[in-house]
């Protein structure tokens, strides 16, 4: 990765100024660059990290795990692109090991999450297995500390 | 308590021990400890931990091996890693048996060294701004310390003239430390050179303090004195594992010089500290022979912080000359017409940011501070959105 990808992966608010400081170019440059990499894909988005249990406490996060059966012709990607499409639906990744896709998904409550995946995920032609887990708390995401601050424990002493 | 009363302790202390300077700056220190919301930028310490597999070996050890004293002049087997390491950073061979002692830190290091060559009356040549600690060693070996002030317009760098101004038949030793702490400053190999000329058929040593020399920036690998002409023989490499492998509280660092001097150096190492840690000795072998990747990483982004830091001070008015090593910046605080100690202390007071005023290095840092940016970017801008604040309400106030 770059150091521009990863000055902007740790804090996508950074100005074109700021970064152009810290890497020794100009702010055309970086501005040129960023571009380039919006246009190409490489950088999809731009998102805050929130810790959920403060803005939002009541929400819940589960982790899904399905087992399915591919199609013939275009493996895992049909089931997956239709399960994209649901807005509760956060991140679908295809997995290697004992279970095929990984989900987490979002919800209101553990009652609306669990219906969700039993009604819309189970139901789906090609699913063999769910398994669902739910997040109770997350300490540490994209890098970024969640659950508590990091203290410095060093001293004053030159 | 009654008896204590009865005692003269100042009759009873060493006279060269009270007169000891105590840290300038223990005071400002002090003060900013009992303040909240402090933004520090004060330590010399890296942020980053120790890497994971120099831990790791630490707890194997633990686990596994009995913890008892090393060779004198430390394991064999670490000795040996310091050659190689050294024949690759500065291509300068030592004799792992004869001629390397591992100690406890840089500062052990620095203060046998100064000792095995300081008679009384002695004029031991010290570097400034420097870190704090050679003067008070040389005092303490009945030497003579004369501060060599370098200059901001020469990057604070030591030039030739400077050096043969301080020459006299008393001179025993040159202190010469870089990558420098407090203001950054390198010397590349054409400024050794310049050193070189000067000193080459004196009776001259040199201490070179390298302890920073991983962190160097813009591309350019450090380069030792022992790597000119005709120094090997009359330098005394002072190295450790603090900065380079985030170690500082693994206590460990080590000396290399040419064997008639290191017998000696190990004879005070081996009376008053016996062996260092063994612990951090079997972990600084990792650190040297698995951790090039980690430290790599490390330093690029240092490198990061630093182009900020130089970018942003000279953008508020404290001009500040872009320093290629250690990791500080030193800038001018001229702006506000204060002195180093006045700065620091109202900018404390005023935005609670923590600095270390130059003069605390010697007299010549006087109208400069440092900046540590052994911290996170995040914390780096917060300080310097701080210290804006307070350059807006003070610069130009002397005029």
């Amino acid at each position: 990765m770059t150091d521009l990808l990863a000055l902007l992966k740790e804090n996508a608010r950074l100005t074109n100024a700021q970064l152009a400081g810290m890497l020794g170019k100009t702010e055309d440059e970086v501005a040129k660059e960023i571009a380039a990499l919006e246009k190409q894909g490489v950088i999809r988005g731009y998102t805050a990290i929130i810790n959920d249990e403060l803005a939002d406490p009541n929400e819940v996060e589960a982790l899904i795990e399905l087992r399915v059966t591919p199609k013939r012709d275009c493996g895992f990607d049909d089931i997956a692109k239709t399960i994209m499409l649901y807005d509760e639906v956060e991140s679908v990744s295809l997995m290697s090991g004992k279970y095929d896709l990984a989900l987490t998904v979002k919800g209101r409550s553990l009652r609306e999450v669990a219906m969700f995946v039993s009604q819309r995920l189970s139901a789906m032609e090609g699913v063999l297995a769910t398994a669902t887990s739910f997040v109770l708390k997350r300490y540490k995401d994209k890098n970024i500390l969640i659950a508590d601050e990091e203290k410095d424990e060093r001293s004053m002493v030159w | 308590m009654d008896q204590e009363k009865k005692l003269d302790y100042d009759k009873l202390l060493a006279k060269r021990v009270r007169d000891l300077k105590p840290s300038g700056i223990r005071r400002f220190f002090d003060l900013a400890a009992t303040m909240d919301d402090v933004i520090s930028l004060g330590v010399g310490e890296p942020d980053f931990s120790t890497p994971w597999a120099i831990r790791k070996e630490a707890i194997d050890v633990l686990e596994k091996k009995k913890i008892v004293y090393t060779a004198n002049a430390g394991m064999v087997q670490l000795r040996e890693s310091i050659a190689k390491y050294l024949e690759r950073s500065i291509s300068t061979k030592y004799d792992p048996e004869h001629e390397i002692v591992v100690t406890v830190g840089g500062s052990e290091a620095i203060d046998i060294a100064i000792r095995a060559v300081v008679d009384p009356g002695d004029e031991v040549l010290v570097v400034e701004p420097a870190f704090v600690c050679y003067a008070p060693i040389v005092e303490m070996a009945c030497g003579v310390a004369v501060p060599i002030a370098t200059q901001a317009k020469n990057k604070f760098k030591l030039t030739a003239e400077e050096l043969r101004a301080k020459i006299t038949d008393k001179t025993k030793l040159l202190v010469l430390p870089y990558p420098n702490n407090p203001t950054g400053a390198i010397m590349t190999r054409e400024d050794l050179e310049a050193i070189a000329e000067v000193l080459r058929g004196t009776d001259i040593l040199v201490l070179s303090d390298e302890i920073y020399c991983e962190m160097t920036y813009g591309g350019r690998r450090h380069c030792s004195i022992a790597q000119i002409e005709g120094m090997r023989e009359r330098t005394i490499l002072v190295n450790g594992f603090s900065k380079s492998y985030a170690m500082t509280g693994w206590r460990l660092g080590y000396v290399c010089a040419p064997a008639p001097l290191i017998t000696q150096i190990v004879k005070i190492h081996q009376y008053i500290i016996m062996s260092s840690p063994t612990v951090s000795q079997y972990a600084a072998i990792v650190a040297l022979e698995e951790c090039e990747e980690e430290v790599a990483r490390m330093i690029r982004e240092y490198d990061l912080r630093r182009r900020y830091l130089v970018e942003a001070f000279n953008r508020i008015g404290m001009t500040c000359f872009e320093p290629e090593g250690a990791f500080y910046v030193f800038p001018s605080i001229q702006c506000t017409g204060m002195t180093s100690e006045e700065f620091c202390e109202r900018l404390l007071e005023e935005e609670r940011v923590a600095v270390v005023p130059g003069d605390a290095f010697g007299a010549s840092g006087e109208g400069f501070v440092r900046v540590s940016y052994a911290y996170s970017l995040k914390h780096l801008m917060t300080a310097v959105e701080r210290i804006t604040h307070f350059l807006e309400r003070h610069k130009g106030a002397q005029a």
